[in-house]
């Protein structure tokens, strides 16, 4: 799949990857992957550990040699160059400061290599330092600096060469939680100073929609989607993308009916829905469907009565109740057939008093719920 | 109370094996040699506190020309060993992976299964007038006569270098074995070369290991006795071969102590010195062997 920023005119796009495919023996680590990214986005490649972004950002980065395709950093190819002499840079996943030297000399190696002046130096070491607001920092050894602090070490120690294109290896993937979010927004913000192309990896979807223009998710090593964050969230266009962006209720079924774009599903245990279908193919009567409602998209009412406005309709009865203030939440156990369902409580304090054993009407539209097609590959790992 | 007295009874117990070891096996064999080497013979059984015997040492050249020279070959020898360890570790360390790692490893051990003494007779048979390099040479036909190899410097030095090997590449995987890959990665990444990132960041990272193995082989080298003995012979000119002919041939115990207080002070003093010209302290370069 390409990105729909392909098109894009030449020289606006940093990076371009054509048809990358590598092999580790018999095992596949990335298939067939295409796509290219406008000139000072943020892109994130987003897919559970294992399905080969790590190998995909190792290639671009020049560790590893794909075996057919090509990448291409502003108009060029770089296949043939050594990582050392590649236009990139890259943040690794526990950062690689090196320990045996301070701040300013972890940011001066990359230009001492270049042989840049030692004066021009001192002044660009500083200026990378203040720009990530550690101006002090300098003569600090590593070990002094705080997970957030050296975080930020690690990217100017790369933005000081002005590279065409920063890769990133999760590197938030260390720190703790209220770091992270925080960092979250940090990162953009200073991807948004540099103007640099930023290709993040990750598994935490949260991160990847939180600062990205465009994420690509990844799983067996192909790209499923490439699309903005939105995008990938409201249209998903595989069962994969559909289950790993956000959280959603599922239920497999039979079509037993079909409209246009809007299936009639019966679940084996009984429960029939109607939804939007979704994804590349065709589905027809008497296929076998995975059918996607996200928690925020079902409508509450109390009591069992039934809204005919609705498409869906079920009830069912509150097991327990999940606190988290304003993305509070509630599991439910389906009065038919005992299945679970985690709906969101509306933001209005309507269902503060909910407790556990209330009976709830739930209703959605089918343009609320998606179905896909399962009995084609869309295994997960 | 009680379970206070019970913890002090353990732990005296368990330092008390240590505390023997320390007190009958290393200080009190030193404070008694100590006691030999500053008293000095004036009359058969009388004997008077002096520090002759140090001073015969700085007044017979031999003598200290031989601990010099004793004291320069093993650091000759330490940084020859430095320099054919290190490549081998790196590879070992960083390179080899799985199954081959450990063999190579297993390879460096291989010679230390027997004992030191029947290893430096193996080099003596390779080496000797009458050995198999010097037959092999004789009938490819490149020498006339036979060669001896045996009995000079360089041999020496060849031995003493196979002998100490292993104690310098341990600690070298050890510290090697502890660098993360990503930080050799992120030296290529922002631009250096090999060479940059040897210099740079392996062996500033490898440090403690190098210190380590360094003091280890030095001390070991400083004090062999049987290497030298066997390889080099009579020229060998080891200063523990002074100290052993002070004390079993001339029967001079209170000169061989006084030898062997020099030869403790000298290899601590270099140890020291490699110290501090490496910028290392002793606990940190010991806590990598």
């Amino acid at each position: 799949m390409v990105s729909s920023n392909a098109l894009a005119a030449p020289g606006a796009v940093d990076l371009e990857c054509r048809n990358l495919v590598k092999h580790f023996g018999d095992f596949v680590a990335v298939d067939d992957v295409s796509f290219s990214i406008p000139a000072g986005s943020f892109f994130s490649i987003l897919g559970p550990s294992g399905c080969g972004k790590t190998t995909l950002l190792r290639m671009i980065a020049g560790f590893q040699e794909p075996t057919s395709g090509d990448i291409i950093i502003k108009g060029r190819s770089v296949l043939s160059e050594p990582p050392n002499k590649r236009p990139v840079n890259m943040v690794f996943q526990h950062l690689a400061l090196f320990p045996m030297m301070t701040v300013a000399e972890n940011v001066a190696y990359g230009l001492k290599r270049q042989g840049v002046a030692k004066a021009e130096i001192g002044t660009r070491v500083q200026k990378a330092l203040d720009r990530v607001s550690l101006s002090d920092a300098g003569p600090k050894r590593v070990d002094q600096l705080s997970g957030g602090q050296r975080q930020r070490v690690a990217i100017a120690r790369c933005m000081v060469l002005d590279p065409d294109v920063l890769l990133l290896d999760e590197p938030l993937g260390a720190l703790d939680l209220k770091l992270r979010e925080h960092m979250k927004v940090e990162l953009k913000q200073l991807q948004h100073q540099f103007g640099t192309t930023f290709v993040y990896i990750t598994h935490d979807q949260s991160e990847a929609l939180v600062m990205s223009d465009n994420v690509a998710v990844m799983n067996n090593g192909r790209f499923e989607q490439v699309g903005t964050p939105q995008e990938l969230y409201h249209q998903p266009r595989t069962a994969f993308v559909a289950g790993f962006v956000g959280d959603s209720n599922r239920w497999m079924g039979k079509v037993i009916d079909i409209d246009n774009n809007s299936a009639k599903i019966e679940t084996s245990d009984g429960l029939v829905f109607v939804s939007e279908t979704a994804g590349p193919d065709q589905i027809s009567k008497g296929d076998r469907v995975e059918v996607f409602v996200r928690p925020e998209a079902v409508t509450l009412t109390r009591g069992t009565s039934v809204d005919r406005a609705y498409d869906n309709n079920l009830t069912g009865s509150v097991t327990s109740l999940l606190f988290n203030g304003a993305a509070s939440r509630a599991l439910l156990k389906d009065t038919k057939t005992g299945g679970a369902i985690t709906v969101n409580l509306p933001q209005t304090g309507e269902f503060g008093d909910l407790v556990q054993g209330d009976v709830l009407s739930l209703s959605w539209q089918r343009t609320k719920a998606k179905c896909f097609r399962t009995d084609i590959a869309t295994q997960e790992s | 109370m009680h379970v206070r007295s019970t913890t002090k009874l353990t732990l005296i117990l368990l330092l008390a094996p240590f505390v023997i070891w320390l007190t009958a096996l290393v200080i009190l064999p030193h404070v008694d040699m100590f006691m030999l080497s500053i008293r000095e013979k004036i009359a058969p059984r009388t004997y008077q506190t002096s520090f002759a015997n140090y001073q015969e040492f700085f007044t017979e050249p031999l003598y200290w020309n031989t601990l010099a020279r004793t004291a320069v070959m093993s650091i000759f020898a330490t940084i020859l060993t430095l320099f054919i360890a290190f490549p081998i570790s790196y590879y070992i360390a960083k390179i080899a992976r799985g199954k081959v790692k450990s063999i190579l490893f297993l390879l460096c051990l291989l010679p230390f299964w027997v004992s030191e003494l029947v290893r430096t007779f193996g080099w003596m048979i390779l080496l000797r007038e009458t050995g198999i390099i010097s037959n092999l040479l004789q009938w490819a036909g490149v020498v006339d006569g036979p060669v001896e190899m045996l009995y000079n410097d360089a041999t020496v030095m060849v031995g003493l270098v196979y002998t100490s090997m292993l104690f310098m590449v341990v600690p070298l995987v050890t510290t090697l074995d502890s660098l993360d890959d990503s930080y050799i990665e992120a030296g290529y990444d922002l631009g250096g070369n090999g060479f940059t990132v040897m210099r740079e960041i392996v062996i500033p990272h490898a440090m403690p290991g190098i210190v380590s193995g360094c003091i280890v082989v030095f001390m070991l080298t400083l004090g062999n006795y049987l290497t030298p003995i066997l390889l080099g012979g009579k020229n060998s000119l080891w200063f523990t071969s002074q100290i052993y002919n002070q004390f079993i041939t001339r029967f001079n115990w209170e000169l061989g102590s006084a030898f062997g207080f020099l030869l403790l002070i000298v290899s601590s003093l270099m140890v020291w010195l490699g110290l501090k010209l490496s910028r290392q302290t002793l606990s940190s370069t010991m806590a990598e062997g």
